[in-house]
């Protein structure tokens, strides 16, 4: 039998069914595969004891014959969720100490379906950024290495923990958030699944907010059926959420029927950008035969404001970000750095709390919403925006999903790309306008760079169709049958 | 648009945000590099477009007028990095 | 009309605009579900959304849209179907999130208008700029300790109607006046209890002087006014000094005042007075608000009879006078209790009793309408002993008295204390008969043309039962003997 901590969340569910294993074997597995992962960084809070309380749990339920749907499922949680008397810091300083007196909708649900909490886990701090570099406590690494190359990769970002502990069996999956590509671009770079629902999918109650608009939690997995296990889990309406979607969850694994005959899947013409590596071009190509040859049609379509999203991501998400990071001022929670007054207090907490990409953001932010700019910066990109969800909404009248690669480039190394913010920002070139929109979308690994390293496939949906995204990624998962392993942990055999 | 030193620290200002005056100089050709970049959506023609301020396509979700929350201070203070009395407290301000 | 006020170099019209916040009557707070409750200890009605923990989003209560756009109904106003809530971003002890939402471009209620009692009788209009909804902040205190505030978010969150006027208002009676009616309008829809003392009517005025004709000039705002007698002093104050300034050669600063009740001044807010930038965008966690057409028209039609029409009412069905209708329709409670006192019976005779006595006593107790010592069906009852001749009106005055001393009917004390009026001819005609026997010198003088002795007799005869004769009887009789 495989080992413990190689199972996908599928696999897991019929072997405590089938009494092959106990949730609590499952989650000592998993405790043991976290403490040798140490080194990557990924996990800030381990939280051993409650995963085994949760297992006991579970194996109880499991004996009386109530499994529930992710019962034992051993999870990491990154640290943008707050979890009841769990240290929650979003990666950040400002929120040093910070134990919440509450549980995030979307964690809740997932202890409600049974799921096991191994711990918190590193992220760019309030998920900004591409790549883990920068965190406050320390970057992550990815698993992956450049074959014969040891030096340390970024493991992308925002969710760069989440992606390094599922990529490196120190979870069977994680929780993430996207607000520009921090579920889909970590996903491709560790070489595992990621999906971002559709807004308003899944509640964003109890949920550090970076930019209220665009945020959207999803699953972090290492297969498509996982993806559309845990999703069906995490979502559905929240009252507490005014942005919540007040729609039915569909039983997305039901959807995995591996077939797309007939489907029409749009391909992008304006995302063969300039200056892309030809092996992502080759991979996005494989792509569209793989769909071809399941009998779906792939039709060029045209999305003319892509190059104009990620500029106007940039005003509007900094400056949400700048409203809703005001709160962390040194009064209720988390970090004060003391000041004669009440001014100085803040502006000594607030510049030692933040670090500088966030500072850098806010700044942005306090900017674009400035009197005097706000209709030159702030409404122009909600207009731009407004014309971008429009291009989506009518390549969805002549197709049912679209295929993109997933980010322009395979993971980077650790201090590469460090010094220009722009180039920086540009991986998440593809996936920006997809929150932009609101739509669903997800990467699945397809293949490997020349580098030896995992590259994927983004399928982007109609608002609420996680459905078809789930099925065709499904699809692309079958055709690709990537395969490889990254370099951590160790191949034990 | 190149922002000057002045409008970086009175931006830092309005966020609260301490900036030595030695950052003023690095952090405003970082933030006008960013801005100028960012300029590129002029050439997007928005006339009468309307601003998407949404993610969601719904309507305003309304509460019934019910006391469900509150009455819980030991929770509302217990991560206050100074409280007295039952009050956080700040450095004193004078109005 | 506008008063103008004599300066040195001439006269000065003062232009004024109020913008009042008025607490909505919600027992949940505008977007959160605390309370709302005046006085309770510190931080005990405050949610983890009011603290604005990380995470935490609003919810927003339908009581207070319903609240907001029963208000705006009451004021003539227009009700914008889609209106939007917008953040206001500044840092402050007791602005938890370090924004405040509000309705910034896209208020939820229009222009509307106010009628303005005036004390000749006659009304001016005031015009309303908008109401907004928007949420309270929390409390400092500075005068707890040394070197620390305190704050206390039991007020943050607590849902706040924003009504702004027309720079329309030009003296400090008007602002008394138009601070009045509006009070009275949202204590008539419940949407406010109107209490200023409590906080929960608070009032910035913006005020400027100009010469009489002349554009408007430099405006000074006055924050947080806590009392209409305050507003009134303030505003007296602030443009007196206004006045005095431009005379002496100077130039009105724009800025931002407090008003120092102890000595009756304004000043300029001590704390630095940064150029605000509030960076109003509209909440990403809030969707616009959108009202149903029908919902508003059912709102409309359930609206009760507010206080200019219930004063036309009054005019009109009781022929009472403007000044009277005014004066009974300035609370529901005072317009109620004269109803049901006046429901068949003379309906002057009933405002009078209203606003005298029962009013009389209410001032000298201290108590409210609300409240009454005598219920309107008691003090019915001794109207209706007046009309049916039972009591005298002087009569009736004491037994009020009674009743209020000691809670009883008009009848039982009457009963009790044997005040019926005597109305037996027989009884009267023998008492005039004693008297006039006793005093025939004065009847011989009263013959012989000194008629005002008249009133003595008169005086007499009431005496002799006790006050209890029926006068009308009394001078009838009196007459008809004394003729001869």
């Amino acid at each position: 039998m495989a080992a413990l901590t190689d199972l996908t969340i599928a696999e897991a569910r019929d072997g405590l069914a089938a009494r092959k294993f106990s949730a609590r074997e499952l989650a000592e597995a998993h405790i043991a595969a976290m403490v040798r992962a140490r080194p990557l960084n990924a996990y800030l809070v381990e939280t051993p004891e409650r995963a085994l309380a949760m297992a006991a749990a579970s194996d109880a339920r499991i004996a009386r014959g109530e499994a529930l749907p992710m019962d034992g499922m051993p999870l990491a949680i990154k640290d943008l969720f707050c979890t009841e008397g769990v240290l929650t810091t979003a990666g950040s300083r400002i929120l040093a100490g910070f134990a919440p007196p509450y549980e995030s909708t979307v964690t809740g649900k997932l202890w409600q379906a049974g799921a096991v909490m191994l711990g918190k886990v590193n992220m760019d701090e309030f998920a900004m950024g591409s790549s883990n570099a920068t965190c406050a406590h320390g970057a992550v690494e990815n698993p992956w290495r450049r074959p014969g190359d040891n030096r340390p990769l970024v493991p992308g970002g925002s969710s760069g923990g989440s992606a390094a502990a599922v990529a490196a069996r120190a979870a069977i999956a994680a929780t993430g958030t996207d607000t520009g590509g921090s579920i889909r671009q970590p996903a491709s770079f560790c070489g595992i699944v990621g999906m971002k629902p559709t807004y308003g999918r899944c509640s964003r109650w109890g949920i550090v907010a970076f930019a209220s608009s665009l945020d959207q939690a999803g699953p972090m997995t290492r297969s498509v059926r996982d993806a559309a296990i845990m999703l069906k889990a995490m979502a559905g309406h929240d009252p507490k959420d005014s942005t919540s979607a007040p729609l039915p969850v569909p039983d997305f694994e039901a959807a995995l029927t591996g077939e797309i005959k007939g489907l029409r899947i749009g391909i992008p013409r304006e995302y063969r950008i300039e200056g892309m590596p030809a092996e992502i071009e080759a991979l996005w190509q494989r792509g569209i035969d793989w769909i071809k040859a399941a009998g779906a049609e792939p039709i060029e379509i045209s999305l003319k404001l892509t190059k104009y999203a990620l500029p106007a991501y940039y005003i509007i998400a900094p400056a949400e970000a700048s409203s809703n990071l005001a709160r962390y001022d040194g009064v209720r929670f988390g970090l004060r750095v003391p000041g004669q007054s009440l001014d100085e207090m803040y502006e000594n907490t607030r510049a030692e709390g933040f670090g500088p990409e966030v500072r850098r953001r806010i700044l942005i932010g306090t900017y674009v919403l400035s009197a005097g700019y706000y209709d030159a910066y702030y409404l122009k990109a909600q207009q731009v925006r407004t014309l971008i969800a429009r291009d989506f909404a009518a390549a969805f009248e002549r197709c049912d999903a679209l295929l993109t690669p997933t980010a322009p480039s395979a993971a980077f190394a650790l201090g590469e790309k460090q010094d220009d913010p722009i180039a920086m920002y540009l991986n998440d070139v593809f996936t920006v306008p997809v929150n932009l929109a609101g739509l669903p979308g997800i990467s699945v690994p397809a293949g490997l760079s020349a580098e030896g390293l995992p590259l994927g496939l983004q399928v982007i949906g109609r608002a609420f169709d996680e459905a078809t995204v789930l099925r065709v990624g499904g699809v692309i998962e079958s055709a690709a049958g990537f395969a490889a392993r990254p370099a951590l942990p160790p191949g034990d055999g | 648009m190149a922002l000057d030193k002045a409008t970086v620290a009175r931006i830092a200002a309005l966020a609260r945000i301490k900036l030595p005056p030695s950052e003023q100089e690095p952090l405003a050709r970082e933030l006008s590099a960013i801005l100028g970049w960012i300029e590129q959506l002029g050439e997007v023609d928005t006339a009468g477009i309307e601003p998407m301020s949404s993610g969601a396509a719904l309507r305003l979700p309304m509460r019934e007028d019910e006391i469900t929350d509150g009455d819980c201070r030991d929770k509302i203070l217990v991560n206050a990095p100074a409280a007295e009395r039952g009050f956080f407290t700040v450095p004193k301000v004078v109005e | 009309m506008a008063a103008l006020v004599e300066g040195r170099t001439g006269a000065w019209e003062v232009v004024i605009g109020l913008e009042v916040h008025a607490q909505i009557i919600s027992r949940a707070k505008l977007f959160s579900g605390a309370a709302t409750a005046f006085g309770a200890e510190p931080n005990t009605q405050v949610s983890t959304v009011d603290a604005a923990f990380p995470g935490m989003l609003p919810v927003i209560n339908r009581h207070c849209v319903e609240q907001a756009v029963r208000t705006g109904l009451g004021l003539d106003a227009e009700i914008n179907l889609v209106s939007v809530f917008d953040r206001k971003n500044y840092f402050y002890a007791d602005l938890p999130a370090g924004y405040q939402i509000s309705q910034y471009s896209r208020p939820i209620v229009g222009k509307g208008k106010l009628s303005l009692d005036l004390p000749d009788g006659s009304s001016r209009e005031i015009g309303i700029t908008r109401l907004h909804l928007e949420q309270d902040a929390g409390k400092s205190l500075h005068d707890q300790h040394p070197t620390l505030t305190y704050v206390d978010l039991n007020r943050a969150g607590v849902a706040l109607m924003e009504i702004v006027s027309e720079p329309d208002i030009r003296s400090a009676e008007e602002a008394g006046a138009y601070l009045r009616k509006l009070r009275s309008i949202l204590r008539y829809l419940g949407t406010c209890d109107g209490n200023m003392e409590e906080g929960s009517l608070r009032c910035d005025c913006n005020v400027s002087v100009r010469r009489p004709g002349a554009a408007l000039g430099t405006r000074c705002e006055i924050k947080n006014v806590n009392s209409i007698r305050f507003v009134m002093q303030a505003i007296e104050y602030e443009a007196r000094r206004q006045i005095e300034v431009i005379e002496e050669g100077g130039t009105v600063k724009q800025e931002t005042r407090l008003f120092d009740a102890g000595r009756g001044v304004t000043r300029p807010m001590r704390s630095k007075e940064e150029a605000h930038d509030y960076r109003y965008f509209p909440d990403p966690d809030l969707l616009p608000l959108t009202l149903d057409p029908a919902w508003v028209e059912g709102l409309r039609r359930a609206l009760p009879e507010l206080p200019d029409a219930k004063k036309a009412r009054f005019i009109a069905a009781y022929k009472l006078s403007p000044n009277d209708a005014g004066v009974l329709v300035g609370e529901q409670s005072s317009a109620d209790y004269f109803e049901m006192v006046a429901k068949g019976r003379d309906p002057k005779l009933a405002a009078n009793w209203v606003m005298v006595e029962l009013y009389g006593v209410l001032n000298r107790l201290g108590l409210g309408i609300e409240r009454p010592p005598v219920s309107a069906a008691a003090l019915g009852e001794l109207i209706d002993l007046i009309v049916d001749g039972t009591l005298s009106g002087r009569l009736a005055k004491d037994v009020f008295a009674a009743m209020v001393e000691t809670g009883k009917s008009a009848a039982a004390l009457v009963e009790e204390r044997g005040l019926k009026q005597v109305t037996d001819s027989a009884a009267i005609a023998g008492a005039i008969d004693a008297i006039l026997a006793a005093e025939a010198g004065k009847v011989a003088e009263y013959r012989a043309g000194k008629e005002k002795l008249f009133g003595y007799f008169v005086g007499q005869v009431m005496k002799a039962t006790g006050g209890k004769a029926n006068p009308a009887l009394v001078n009838e009789a009196l007459r008809r003997k004394l003729a001869g």
